[in-house]
């Protein structure tokens, strides 16, 4: 009994961390509409910096609750610094934009971390003064734990009186709302928003701080926690602190309770946990339906193009050279062009449910990963010749995608990206964790393909030949009646749903489609590298399919194409170099700034329609 | 008061507005008015800022305003009351009305929340239900309240007679006209010609983005060829 009680505290305890995260991130995403993915960043800066205020101010005048508070409003300022100098740039951008942005965000925070903090784990020292234990029923709690405890409720009723008895709250839940009729009041919005960003992540900042004396400070702790942060937002609903809360406090005794059965479970349960959630209320679990909120006013996507005559023999031209090329060149670069025509497929297929279905999934490289281990495990553990694991890898892929995708087609805009990447997660962490199939960290190596392909040359045909057929038969689908019916969706559901067509099966299919492809491509990819490992289905890798389809450009079918091209030649470039990730966000942000139509967008912008192909008039 | 010369606008590439030119006087109420889809609330967004013109200019007070956010352009004394109200659904009335207060401003009838329970007493009933559970009406007194709540010296009304009932409308009406008697400078959107009489001393009309006829109400009034051309009967 005293056992399960203190476990119960220890959940209750870990809940307090999460909530303020989850709920900073709440708060920031209800006036600007922003997810922001820099939050959990946020929460490991303040970390990183507790650790060192703590331990050069323990016994100094400010004290260990000194230094947390310190490093939360440091981290409260760096947050509306940001929002100052990036993210005020882009609020008009269309959200994916503002999605990749914050994760170039991130990237750049890791390295400097890295730079400033060194790669080793930190260990911070207990709180002083609550560094004992408290005896409840015959069990030792942690003080610390108690500490966290009273204070979770205690910052849930502070932000209850900031939103409701001040006038900044007032006009910060107008803003939630209709944030530009707020505008048209007279307020200006600028420094709402950044005011907002000031106390959210002032919270993500506290609950890094908070967690020095519970865990070790490292450099994982950005993705870990803003995943997790994810999940409770789901299940909490965006824009509510109660359903934050609430949905911390499940999380927390989850994993305090699932831990003593064993540890993976947990995830099973969160995802269980999940599902239920969202098909009892899809909203979460006190949210409410996202359509409540006022797009501003404003001009509407352009349509799809057409492919028209310049393009098709600009395409024809480059299959042409790419077929020439193992003549000219030599193998480094061939498996430089197996690598871009693999991502141009990932990139297309995560380009074709974007596209036409307007469905953004942050989590695509889970379906990538499924197809690279899928095939993988086909061939170890049951000694599959190549060719049929070209076909039944990707039917892997194609079925874990059909069963995540039942989830996410309920939802939609940031809900769908945001319980997408939970999926992913989800996903990475089984591989990551179940050593005795997956091997764990180290991967699984020798998947080599069969005789007859092992050459490069011969290899690249395959490639050329399985890629550059999957993206036409994308291409196909996506001008088909179903591509057009997808469309048509995207652009009103409402009205599709009126004319009798079951859109949100048409969805449904259309993810598991692009799973399988997406599949496709990993399976390519573990023949041409002989290894997976987890990494191929981790978060970054979900993101580099949306840069890619987002430097193409969204509006064009040859912009996946154009985008795994750049980034693929950008990041073999760049990843030679120190602090590589740095530059790359860095360069992810100006390109967002600077073109936020996408390179292939951008260049199309330049030269008249009657050449690029007509407009759809559909 | 307010100046509108020569305004284009565009949604995409859609040209929506060409040469919208407008003229209000201090104390005046001037109707816009035009059928669904002539380009009334698009003039309001551009003159308010939501929609920045793609040229021409707008002069609120002899200061050029085009250009400027719509924060900015409100601060100077223009309100603007939307067309589908925009109540702030999960506020209370008084939280919708604190949205809306700015500071007081020289020359511009000054408002109080009990003033403004006086002139729209329904709302003085509901001062803690939420903007989402009220009434058509009770929300278009709101959204005028919340902008009287500024203190503007001009105000910007985007047909406030829309979708109400024949008896709201005149209690709409009479209220619209206290308003005036009180100073304020309206700039006032109407499909509804007869709402428009009762209250406007000039009117303009506009079709597909472009000002088709200027003159007195009563000389539209008279006018029977332009009323049949322009608007719904
Ligand atoms: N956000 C938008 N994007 C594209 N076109 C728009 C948008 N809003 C309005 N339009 C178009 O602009 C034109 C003018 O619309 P506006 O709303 O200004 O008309 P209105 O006179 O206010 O009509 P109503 O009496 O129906 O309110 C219409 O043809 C409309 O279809
Ligand atoms: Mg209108």
């Amino acid at each position: 009994m005293g056992f399960y009680f203190a476990q119960f505290l220890t959940g209750l305890a870990s809940a307090a961390s999460l909530f303020l995260v989850a709920s900073g991130l709440s708060i920031i995403f209800g006036v600007t509409r922003i997810v922001n993915f820099a939050h959990g960043s946020f929460y490991m800066l303040g970390a990183y910096l507790a650790y060192t205020l703590v331990d050069a101010w323990q016994a100094g005048p400010f004290g260990f609750w000194g230094a947390v508070i310190i490093a939360a409003v440091a981290v409260g300022f760096i947050g509306a610094a940001i929002e100052f100098l990036l993210l005020r740039r882009i609020y008009h951008a269309p959200e994916m934009f503002q999605l990749v942005a914050t994760f170039g965000v991130v990237l750049v925070i890791q390295d400097l971390t890295l730079m400033i903090w060194g790669a080793e784990d930190l260990v911070g020292p207990r709180a002083p003064g609550l560094d004992g234990a408290v005896e409840i029923f015959g069990e030792l709690v942690p003080e610390y734990d108690l500490a966290l405890i009273v204070l979770g409720p205690a910052v849930l009723g502070g932000l209850w009186l900031l939103f409701n008895r001040t006038r900044w709250g007032t006009l910060v839940r107008a803003a939630t709302q209709d944030r530009e009729m707020v505008g048209a009041l007279g307020v200006n919005q600028s420094w709402l928003f950044t005011g907002v960003f000031f106390l959210g992540s002032l919270l993500a900042g506290l609950g890094g701080a908070l967690q020095v004396p519970r865990e070790a400070v490292s450099l994982l702790m950005d993705l870990n926690i803003i995943a997790e942060a994810f999940v409770v937002v789901v299940i909490g609903g965006m824009g509510s602190i109660p359903g934050a809360f609430l949905a911390a406090v499940l999380l927390g005794e989850m994993n305090a309770f699932g831990i003593l059965i064993f540890p993976q479970i947990t995830l099973v349960m969160m995802f269980l946990v999940m599902a239920v959630v969202l098909v009892v209320r899809p909203w979460g679990l006190l949210g409410k339906a996202e359509a409540a909120a006022r797009p501003p006013s404003g001009a509407a996507e352009p349509p799809l193009r057409v492919a028209g005559g310049m393009m098709r023999w600009l395409a024809m031209g480059g299959l042409a050279v790419l077929l020439l090329l193992p003549f000219l060149t030599d193998e480094f670069t061939l498996v430089l062009l197996i690598d871009i025509m693999v991502f141009a497929l990932f990139a297309a297929s995560l380009h074709f449910i974007m596209g036409a279905g307007g469905m953004v999934s942050f989590g695509h490289a889970a379906y990538f990963g499924l197809g690279a281990y899928g095939a993988a495990l086909l061939i170890k553990f049951l000694s599959m010749p190549m060719e049929l694991t070209l076909i039944l890898a990707p039917v892997i892929a194609g079925i874990g995608a059909l069963a995540f995708g039942w989830f996410c087609v309920r939802l939609s805009g940031v809900y769908l990206a945001m319980l997408s990447m939970a999926f992913a997660q989800i996903a990475w962490s089984v591989v990551f964790q179940w050593y005795e199939v997956t091997g764990g960290d180290d991967g699984l190596l020798g998947i080599w393909p069969s005789e007859w392909a092992s050459d490069k040359t011969v290899f690249y045909y395959l490639t050329i030949a399985v890629c550059g057929g999957g993206i036409w038969a994308l291409r196909r689908i996506l001008f088909a009646p179903f591509g057009y019916t997808l469309r048509a969706g995207r652009d009103s559901a409402l009205r599709v749903d009126a004319i009798g067509i079951d859109l949100r099966r048409h969805q449904w299919f259309s993810f598991a489609l692009a799973g399988m492809f997406a599949g496709i491509a990993g399976t390519i990819y573990v023949f041409s590298k002989g290894s997976v490992f987890p990494d191929e289905m981790s978060i970054p890798r979900s993101v580099d399919g949306l840069i890619m389809v987002l430097l193409g450009g969204v509006q064009t079918v040859a912009g996946p194409v154009v985008g795994a091209a750049s980034l693929t030649l950008l990041e073999d470039f760049i990843s030679r170099l120190d602090y590589w990730r740095m530059m790359l966000g860095a360069v992810v942000i100006a390109i967002v700034v600077a073109a936020p139509q996408g390179i292939a967008g951008a260049f199309l912008q330049l030269i008249p329609a009657r050449w690029t192909g007509r407009e759809e008039t559909a | 008061m307010l100046d509108v010369a020569d305004l284009h606008s565009h949604y995409g590439r859609a040209h929506i507005l060409a040469d919208v030119t407008l003229h209000v006087g201090r104390g005046e109420v001037v109707a816009l008015l035009g059928r669904n889809g002539a380009g009334k609330s698009t003039t309001f967004k551009t003159i308010m800022g939501l929609v920045k013109p793609t040229s021409g200019s707008v002069m609120f007070n002899g200061e050029t305003i085009s250009g400027a956010g719509s924060h900015t352009i409100c601060q100077k004394g223009l309100g603007y009351v939307p067309e589908d109200r925009r109540i702030f659904t999960d506020l209370t009335v008084m939280e919708n009305l604190e949205v809306g207060r700015q500071p007081e401003r020289e020359g511009a009838p000054a408002w109080t929340v009990e003033k403004l329970f006086s002139v729209f007493p329904n709302l003085a009933e509901m001062r803690n239900r939420p903007g989402g559970r009220m009434s058509g009406g009770e929300q278009q007194m709101l959204t005028i309240a919340r902008t009287l709540m500024g203190h503007p010296s001009a105000i910007l009304l985007d047909e406030p007679s829309e979708g109400l009932a024949p008896v709201i409308v005149e209690q709409m009406a009479q209220t619209i006209g206290a308003l005036k008697s009180e100073g304020l400078t309206v700039l006032l959107s109407e499909q509804n010609l007869h709402f428009a009489t009762l209250l406007a001393d000039r009117a303009y009309i506009i079709e597909k983005g472009r000002i088709r006829y200027e003159g007195t109400m009563a000389d539209l009034a008279a006018d029977e060829e332009v009323r049949a051309a322009y608007l719904t009967v």
